[in-house]
């Protein structure tokens, strides 16, 4: 009698360690998920930013017509590029050096420098390259979180009997590495 | 910087547990002196934790009113909107409402039950002070106010505070009536029981050291926000040069009263200072860490 209570108590430990651990599984892998799409959110943001700006500063500085269709040149082209990441991480590169040369046309017109409009952009795509940073950072972070779980004990013995394998970090691409070049 | 935050983690928990057996330890006493000593603490417990529920509830609006907060306006403060939002994604918190308040002291604050229902207030002093990046420490720092649920941690502390100081209001009471004598089972005799006199001296510190937590609480609870918020925005930098300027800053702020002064990220009432005869007093009521100290430890990360 006593020996089929011990074991039914051992069981029924076992089954609620393992809801436990797999609920918390499921819960990290869809934040995982979710940041990884986020991510994408907030580069597709960018990228809609990017007109409204060409056109505030074509008002100013229309001879500027290089810097403006290098511009407008890296951003269709980040639209058009394929999904891998190193792609997707190249385009970024190009797109971020264009437009650090757009910024630095505000240093030769002044009044382009005091427009609301450019301010009130510029505001917005300092904020949104922070947005893509900080995705990124979360979905780092949530990968952490998640790898952490599948690694540790006892999870560590139930992960791969309920199907969880680990997920992978996003790294800045080589390209993204170096520092934008400015030239005046 | 994961393991400062899982250690300032344990320490909160170990605090709260020594309040906790500080509150029991009460209530023995009181048992010992008086007689039903779990009745009473039980009931005192209860009252205190009525009278928190309220401001538990309606923490976020009770603090916004009192600061006399109004909602900040999207378009006039974008950018404040933009660090706040920036930093809501790199946390995975809900974005909380965001209020200013109209005052030349520079300071922040965050309130709310749980990160769905939370509200976070800068000063316009802070707004014309700060940088972008120091403004962001401050953001990142009462986003992570709200993120590690203070409220309701300091709302636990100021409960067992309030539930202390009624046992020994009660307590005090009881036996003064009862002529200072003790009651105890058997007990024929009518003089006065020297047990009395030190459980007097006891309960009446009791309210003392119990507050004397709360602020050790809170401070550690700061210590952590710290930490947490140049997590969230993988910058000390930028939270140091923030703490620097506030505290090179010396105008007293107008809008905080002592209820509020635990929730403001720096110690806004004037003349609780840390120099002076006094000062390890001051420092073992105060709610924050001294600023210096507070700087020291972020440049370490």
């Amino acid at each position: 009698m006593i020996p089929l209570i011990v074991v039914l108590a051992v069981l029924a430990l076992v089954a609620l360690v393992t809801v436990i651990a797999y609920n918390r599984l499921v819960r990290r892998r869809n934040q995982v998920d979710n940041a990884w799409s986020q991510i994408d959110v907030q580069l597709k943001r960018r990228l809609d930013l990017i007109p409204n700006l060409v056109e505030t500063v074509k008002g100013y500085a229309a001879h500027e017509r290089e810097t403006l269709d290098a511009v407008v040149r890296a951003r269709n082209a980040a639209l058009a590029a394929p999904s891998t990441p190193a792609a997707q991480g190249e385009a970024d590169t190009i797109l971020t050096g264009a437009l650090r040369q757009l910024f630095a046309l505000n240093e030769a017109y002044p009044d382009l420098k005091a427009n609301q409009n450019f301010l009130a952009l510029q505001e917005e795509l300092t904020a949104t390259e922070g947005r893509v940073s900080y995705a990124r950072q979360f979905y780092n972070d949530s990968v952490l979180s998640f790898n952490t779980s599948l690694e540790t004990f006892p999870t560590l013995l139930l992960a791969r009997m309920l199907g969880f394998s680990k997920r992978d970090y996003f790294e800045a691409e080589e390209g993204a590495k170096q520092p934008p070049q400015v030239s005046f | 910087m994961l393991e400062l935050i899982t250690a300032n983690k344990r320490r909160s928990a170990l605090l709260i547990a020594a309040f906790a057996l500080v509150t029991v330890a009460v209530g023995l006493l009181v048992g010992l002196l008086v007689g039903k000593g779990l009745l009473v603490t039980l009931i005192a417990l209860g009252v205190a934790a009525a009278m928190s529920a309220v401001s538990y509830w309606k923490a976020d609006a009770i603090a916004l009113a009192v600061s006399r907060a109004v909602p900040a306006d999207p378009v006039e403060y974008r950018r404040l909107h933009n660090l706040v939002e920036g930093l809501c994604i790199a946390s995975g918190l809900p974005k909380p409402r965001v209020y200013v308040v109209n005052d030349p002291a520079p300071n922040a604050f965050a309130t709310g039950r749980n990160p769905k229902h939370a509200a976070l207030a800068v000063t316009t002093g802070l707004l014309e002070r700060m940088n972008r990046v120091e403004l962001e420490g401050v953001v990142a720092h009462e986003l992570s106010h709200i993120r590690n649920y203070d409220i309701l941690v300091s709302t636990l502390a100021v409960t067992l505070v309030g539930a202390v100081a009624l046992v020994s209001e009660l307590t005090i009471r009881m036996m003064w009536w009862n002529g200072g004598r003790v009651r105890r089972a058997g007990d024929r005799d009518n003089t006065g029981n020297p047990v009395a006199v030190v459980g007097f001296a006891m309960l009446a510190i009791a309210p003392l050291f119990a507050r004397m937590m709360q602020a050790a609480v809170s401070r550690q609870r700061e210590t952590l926000a710290d930490v947490s918020a140049c997590h969230m925005t993988r910058y000390p930098p930028g939270l140091v040069a923030a703490l620097e300027k506030l505290r090179d800053d010396t105008t007293v702020t107008h809008s905080a009263t002592s209820a509020t002064a635990h929730l403001w990220i720096e110690q806004p009432l004037s003349g609780v200072g840390d120099s002076g005869r006094l000062g390890w007093l001051h420092r073992m009521y105060s709610t924050h860490p001294p600023i210096e100290e507070r700087i020291a430890l972020l440049r370490e990360l």
